[in-house]
């Protein structure tokens, strides 16, 4: 009989000096190497029985200015690679600018697991359930890498390729994830469905951004992005722009969320209950927003 | 394999191991050191049994490689009781007979000290939310939430024994 989650396979633990000698031994191990950070997805994934190939681990989080959160009036956010998940959820700058990112971030498994779970491991795991991924994209967030060839800019938007597949090639590393600054008077709001009310995988998320917008006959912006229902996150950008802002208006946005997504059946929900379920929550999830820009409302 | 010497200080004590790069730290700590009050229950980080502190915070011991230990500072279930008395949220799980197997209970008395470290006055959401990731199949989890909400209380400092 097959042990469900047996000891570790049989690797070397590598701490690289630098992002240099880091990137150059991913590059030049590409099948055999991989970097970890927190450890909470990639410890359960070797258990489990994937990534048959790893020889080396190389552990990236001990870097250079990598466990830093820094925030410019005039530039936004930028979270350091080696930053918890619970570093998130309580610095206070992120709570006052990005109170959504706070609360997706809280959203993910437990307190414990969350102290060595870091936002962009979450983000390079790139799995489809996964809670931050929402609200790093509406917020237009941009990967900063160190490849073998140096620094570069990959922004999220164009990052996902599939489930656990992203733009990153042998010997790239995040170092950090930068936001710009959000639009003044910006609401967030995420709601997640799982098998219990806390700490379980998503078998639905819905993540909404919205804010005041002069330029459109509502005077106002949405933005919505959903998890757990195709292999990368569904965006559904500029919502609630054309009318004035109505509890029919929220209904047909949560609708168009429902028809935008093509979710499988797994162990989790059939792809009938998910898309339901998108509909409920995007509907739920919009009046949240909606209801915190006439109140001030800033998220949870 | 490569092995890895290490210097880690568990529960105060400077202690120099040699690990393998694949051992975790809930390994190091029940095989090598004898401190089997961490419990091995899933090994997925979900059911938090191997719950200990690491630097200070909560960890799951199943997620962490002994080797990334070296130079930190790891806190067991075999630290609470100091000097003979024990941890006041010890004390509260035992008056509110929040024991039935006892597997789960070292991860949940650790969440809990941790929790009352940085909150000692929670509210019931509060305390939820800190134990969401220490599974428990037996007693149930309302007596474990009694038994937290009145180590809160009676002023759960840690080491002070409790005050019942």
């Amino acid at each position: 009989m097959r042990e469900a989650h047996p000891g570790l396979p049989d690797f070397d633990y590598v701490r690289p000096a630098d992002l240099e000698e880091a990137s150059r031994f991913l590059a030049q191990n590409p099948q055999t190497a991989r970097p970890f950070m927190g450890g909470t997805d990639t410890f359960v994934r070797l258990r489990d029985g994937f990534w048959k190939e790893t020889r080396y681990l190389v552990d990236v989080k001990n870097l250079d200015g990598r466990s830093e959160i820094t925030f410019d009036p005039q530039k936004g956010l930028t979270v350091g690679a080696a930053v918890s998940m619970n570093q998130v959820v309580a610095n206070p700058r992120v709570g006052s600018h990005y109170s959504l990112l706070a609360q997706a971030a809280h959203r993910v498994a437990s307190y414990q697991l969350r102290t060595r779970a870091t936002l962009v491991g979450n983000v390079c795991n790139a799995s489809p359930a996964g809670d931050t991924l929402g609200a790093c994209l509406l917020f237009g967030g941009v990967l900063r890498v160190h490849g073998v060839e140096g620094f570069r800019d990959e922004p999220l938007a164009s990052f996902f390729q599939g489930p656990g597949r992203t733009a990153l090639k042998p010997g790239d590393i995040v170092t950090a994830i930068r936001f710009p600054l959000p639009v003044p008077g910006s609401v967030g709001h995420y709601e997640k469905l799982g098998r219990n009310l806390l700490s379980d995988l998503a078998i639905v998320g819905v993540t909404v951004l919205g804010h005041p917008d002069s330029s459109t006959a509502s005077g106002y912006r949405f933005h919505l992005a959903l998890a757990s229902v195709g292999p990368v996150p569904v965006v559904l950008p500029d919502l609630l722009t054309q009318a004035p802002v109505t509890p029919e208006a929220l209904e047909e946005a949560a609708g168009q969320a429902m028809e935008s997504c093509h979710p499988i059946d797994d162990v989790r929900g059939s792809a009938r209950y998910r898309k339901l379920m998108v509909r409920n929550l995007s509907r739920r999830a919009l009046t949240r927003v909606w209801e915190g820009l006439q109140s001030g409302y800033r998220g949870e | 394999m490569a092995h890895h010497k290490i210097s880690v200080t568990v529960n105060g004590s400077v202690e120099s191991v040699d690990v393998p790069s694949n051992m975790t730290l809930l390994t190091m700590l029940r095989e090598k050191l004898g401190l089997t009050g961490t419990k091995n229950g899933c090994t997925a980080g979900e059911c938090g049994a191997c719950t200990v502190f690491l630097n200070g915070e909560p960890v799951n011991s199943c997620l962490v490689l002994a080797v990334e230990c070296d130079g930190a500072e790891v806190r067991t279930v075999e630290s609470l009781a100091r000097n003979g008395q024990l941890d006041p949220i010890q004390q509260s799980v035992i008056d509110h007979n929040a024991v039935q197997c006892g597997f789960c209970t070292p991860g949940v008395l650790i969440s809990a000290r941790a929790l009352l470290d940085r909150n000692p006055d929670p509210t019931e959401e509060e305390i939820r939310d800190a134990l969401v990731g220490n599974l428990c199949r037996c007693t149930g989890y309302i007596r474990i939430l009694d038994a937290v909400k009145d180590a809160a209380r009676v002023g759960a400092a840690p080491g002070t024994g409790g005050s019942r």
